[in-house]
């Protein structure tokens, strides 16, 4: 039976469960499609065509039987290459882990084949997820599936390529400063970072532990809605939180319209916007959000202009020490070039981290010596928690924000790779949600220019993620840009 | 040089006894194969976060009221940071700023006691093991439970470390909080030595590392003072170094400079919340306290009456103590209750390695033959015969004796033939009795005890044998 590459998750899962379509069926027809055109995207560092048809097999079993089948039974999803899968390599975009086999499963990979969800492979990333562009991978950089010359966005470049590219409706990305929502922005598909600690980090390659979540990508909202269902409290994880989950899906039938709904504008997102065609298109989506029912307000985050600088500085910080654990001696890449001690330590980073790696690594080792702790590392903190309280500020005059994701459209590659702070400038909008651990969504909103996406980010208080998934479903009723497709 | 006082600062580490280790639920136990007690946690693994042992904080928290301390609502784990190939993470997560408790003392003997200035928890780090084929790992220890009792600098005598070093042991054991072997390395000292005049600031420090038993923290901190205050006899200047002692040499040298790091990097460990310990643990805790070995011993001296011997031996582990003071209850007699643990129930835990708690003679058991044996129905002999079988079999003391059939013969109509055959049986020794040697009674007597399997009363059967044999 021939399988529509365009099917939703929920379509999927549903035609699954009802017998319609075989999870075997569905599994083969997007690894086709993958060997057909991921040669030339590079949204996969590696495929796992014998594990996914295991898995797909036994959904197809287990319908026959007449068993209850999970809501993603039987759906294709890719997960990013920091996220563990027992059995398999997670190399997190870097050489220092190639050959690194994980004993165990990451909570929420574990979770999505729980809700029955056909694992196809591990996606390409910046190393360690530090880039925005997905061209600090190891293993070569991944296209942006609606021009081929540009960059798909980072770190999660390689699960939103692939959604785009219809390579499978549903992916897992990680968002540490916003790396998520912009590939999501730049390849025009849907993207969510949860609340900090909604989805358990278990698992999870640590790059800056406390602002690292796991977050999903789909085209359509409900899609991403169905993926959340990952989130919930894990004993492997003290910072997740001790909340029910709601049935995600089941709340998004919840509202029509935004009436009632406050729309907050901010005032510094506006001005960091440089992009006209950004600023028009996310300009037209609040029209049509208040056309919806919302009321626009205008709100300030006064703080938001150091934002970039604590983000890279605390990312950094939290790097430093958490790569510490990469030294050649129990696993990973060791040189083959001594055996002394310092030296070994040395080499075996030298030559497994790549350069812009090195630098975090660098930064952060700085901000942290003595004597410069305070000013730096404290500082820092002490921004955070500023900007923590604007937001909170800010969410008693609306209820949600609105704003560009990406103050630019996607760039060709290799254009920012010289220039380190102009990249950092990408996450501009971006980091402040992640610094104040709240929820945010990446809603495809329009087109820069022709092919080149603009997504427009949707910001809501801790926890309020079906409220972001409400409004963001509301919009894409009224919208079909999620529905546009870069390949045929 | 006179005019010079030392300086002495302790810094402890005690091994907490809990099942599984700080942050991962592998087990927390010595030996068995290298890097068989070790979770993705301990490896340091990718992906992996550390997880709080509540267990570990219950022991934490029970030895900061043991030391006196003050219990901080909420305290935070840090990061320290420094490579080495025992430390899987590259950090050790520990406690810098904010440890969990704060002063406190351990006491010295003769109402005197050194302060403490905080006690901390952090995860112990692995072991090297160097061979001539290279240096191996075993992360079996990475992870295991640790606090850090740090003393204040306020020592000023080798003999007062070795004392702050016992009580501070003796304490952590009795509470349960640790095994506290020094040699097995459960409980680690380092030292801090400096020297200066009286009255003048402290002198410039030196650490001193390696200390594996009491005597060579005593000895190594003797040998330190030696040095110094020859090194500022000549005019010379103390370097502030870290320092380790050759037991065999009896001596210190320097650390080699690179084994020292000169800045841990600390941050707040983000993949864990904050400590907060609260008023129903550390009262669960207070409770679980008790008495601590000093207030024990004055109680056994003054209320009990015991010899310093018997305070001394039945202190010395706190179930010991309890089942001592559990029997003396049952006996109704405490120096016999005191003679008994002392002696036979010590003895077969001994020989039969079995650990007291689980002690198959119930203080209770125990008891009830004890009481035996005081209203005259049992001979010494008959006790530790059905002691024996109250081990072998768990009877208690009543069905031990009736089936042993152990009761005491008194009767003078039983008596009186054992005697006389006895008599007949040894006529030399007889025959020393008459010529006045009272010693060979011991023969006669001998001989009825066995006849009788030990439970002849002694006191009829001189009697009677003073009648037969006229004397």
């Amino acid at each position: 039976m021939s399988v529509s590459h365009q099917l939703g998750a929920r379509a999927i899962a549903a035609r699954v469960q009802s017998g319609e379509l075989r999870a075997s069926d569905v599994a083969q027809a997007h690894l086709q499609r993958i060997r057909e055109l991921d040669p030339q995207l590079h949204a996969f560092v590696e495929l796992w065509p014998e594990r996914a048809l295991q898995s797909a097999a036994a959904i197809d079993r287990a319908q026959r039987s007449g068993q209850t089948l999970g809501p993603l039974a039987g759906v294709p999803v890719a997960i990013k290459d920091n996220l563990l899968c027992q059995g398999q390599i997670s190399a997190c975009g870097s050489k220092m882990l190639e050959r690194f086999v994980s004993p165990y499963t990451a909570t929420a990979v574990a979770r999505l084949e729980q809700l029955g969800a056909i694992l196809l492979g591990r996606t390409n990333m910046d190393e360690f997820g530090m880039g925005s562009s997905t061209e600090r991978s190891a293993f070569g950089p991944t296209r942006n599936p609606w021009q081929m010359s540009h960059v798909p966005g980072g770190s999660s470049g390689g699960s939103a390529a692939a959604v785009a590219a219809d390579f499978c409706p549903l992916a897992l990305g990680s968002d540490t400063g916003g790396s998520v929502r912009q590939p999501a922005a730049m390849c025009g598909v849907t993207g969510l970072k949860p609340t900090y600690g909604r989805v358990s980090r278990s698992g999870l390659v640590a790059y800056a532990s406390s602002l690292d979540c796991v977050g999903v990508i789909g085209r359509a909202i409900e899609d991403v809605a169905l993926g959340l269902q990952i989130a919930g409290d894990d004993e492997r994880d003290s910072t997740c939180a001790k909340r029910t989950v709601p049935n995600y899906l089941q709340e998004l039938d919840g509202r029509k319209d935004l009436r009632g709904i406050r729309v907050g504008i901010v005032r510094e997102f506006e001005e960091a916007t440089g992009d006209e065609g950004i600023k028009l298109a996310v300009r037209t989506a609040q029209e049509q959000l208040r056309a919806c029912g919302g009321t626009i307000v205008e709100v300030a985050l006064p703080s938001v202009k150091h934002a970039v600088a604590t983000y890279y500085l605390l990312a950094s910080t939290e790097a430093s020490s958490n790569l510490a654990r990469y030294d050649g001696v129990r696993y990973g890449h060791r040189t083959a070039h001594t055996r002394r001690l310092d030296e070994l330590y040395e080499q075996s980073r030298s030559e497994g981290f790549g350069a812009e790696v090195q630098l975090r690594i660098l930064l952060g080792t700085f901000a942290l010596q003595k004597g410069y702790q305070d000013q730096i590392y404290g500082q820092a903190t002490r921004v955070r928690a500023m900007l923590a309280a604007d937001f909170a500020y800010a969410f008693t005059q609306c209820d949600v924000l609105a704003s560009a994701t990406s103050p630019m459209p996607s760039f060709a590659l290799g254009s920012k790779l010289q220039d380190p702070i102009a990249m950092y400038w990408c996450d501009a909008l971006t980091v402040p949600a992640s610094l104040a651990g709240l929820p945010a969504l990446s809603l495809p909103c329009g087109f820069a220019v022709e092919r080149l996406p603009a997504g427009l980010q949707l910001t809501a208080p801790k926890f309020a993620e079906s409220l972001l998934l409400q409004v963001g479903s509301v919009f894409q009723q009224q919208t079909n840009w999620h529905l546009q497709r870069p390949l045929s | 040089m006179s005019g010079l006082i030392p300086t002495i600062g302790l810094e402890v580490h005690v091994q907490l006894r809990t099942q599984s280790k700080l942050f991962s639920p592998a087990p927390n136990a010595a030996g068995d194969q290298p890097n068989t007690r070790v979770d993705v946690v301990d490896l340091g693994l990718p992906g992996t976060l550390p997880v709080i042992n509540a267990r570990a904080i219950a022991l934490a928290v029970r030895a900061a009221i043991a030391f006196g301390g003050e219990v901080q609502p909420v305290s935070h784990f840090a990061r320290k940071h420094y490579f080495y190939p025992d430390l899987p993470k590259g950090y050790q997560i520990s406690q810098y700023e904010d440890p969990y408790c704060r002063g406190g003392s351990v006491p010295l003997g003769n109402n005197r006691a050194c302060k403490l200035t905080r006690i901390h928890l952090e995860e112990d780090a692995g072991k090297l093991i160097h061979t001539d084929a290279g240096t191996l790992i075993d992360l079996n220890r990475a992870g295991v439970p640790l606090i850090e009792i740090v003393g204040e600098p306020e020592l000023h005598d080798p003999a007062d470390a070795h004392a702050f070093l016992l009580q501070l042991r003796e304490i952590v054991r009795f509470t349960g909080v640790s095994d506290g072997d020094m040699e097995l390395g459960s409980l680690r000292c380092d030292a801090n030595i400096s020297m200066a005049a009286v009255g003048a600031p402290l002198g410039t420090k030196v650490e001193i590392k390696n200390l594996n038993s009491l005597k060579m923290v005593q000895r190594a901190l003797e040998y330190e003072i030696r040095r110094q205050t020859a090194v500022l006899a000549t005019g010379g200047l103390i370097r502030q170094e870290t320092r380790l002692w050759n037991d065999e040499q009896a001596e210190t040298r320097p650390m080699r400079s690179k084994e020292m790091a000169d800045d841990y990097r600390y941050f707040p460990d983000p993949d864990l919340l904050p400590l907060c310990c609260d008023e129903s643990l550390i009262a669960n805790e207070r409770a679980n306290l008790s008495e601590l070995p000093a207030a024990r011993r004055e109680r056994y001296r003054t209320t009990f009456g015991l010899p310093e011997h018997d305070v001394t031996v039945l202190t010395s582990e706190r179930v010991l103590g309890d089942y001592f003071e559990s029997l003396a209850i049952a006996a109704g007699e405490v120096k016999a209750a005191s003679n008994w643990v002392m002696t036979d129930v010590l003895q077969a835990v001994r020989d039969r390695n079995l650990a007291l708690e689980n002690f198959p003679v119930k203080p209770a058991a125990l008891g009830e033959l004890l009481r035996s044996i005081a209203r005259g129905e049992l001979t010494m002999v008959s006790a530790k015969q059905a002691f024996a079988r109250m081990l072998d079999r768990g009877e208690d003391a009543h069905t031990a004796i009736e089936t042993l059939g152990l009761h005491k013969i008194t009767e003078e109509s039983v008596l009186a033939p054992l005697v006389a055959a006895a008599i007949a049986a040894l006529p030399a020794a007889t025959a020393d009795i008459k010529r006045g040697q009272m010693r060979a009674l011991d023969a006669l007597k001998g001989h009825v005890m066995r006849a009788t399997r030990g439970r002849a009363d002694p006191t009829a059967v001189d009697r009677l044998l003073k009648q037969q044999l006229g004397s």
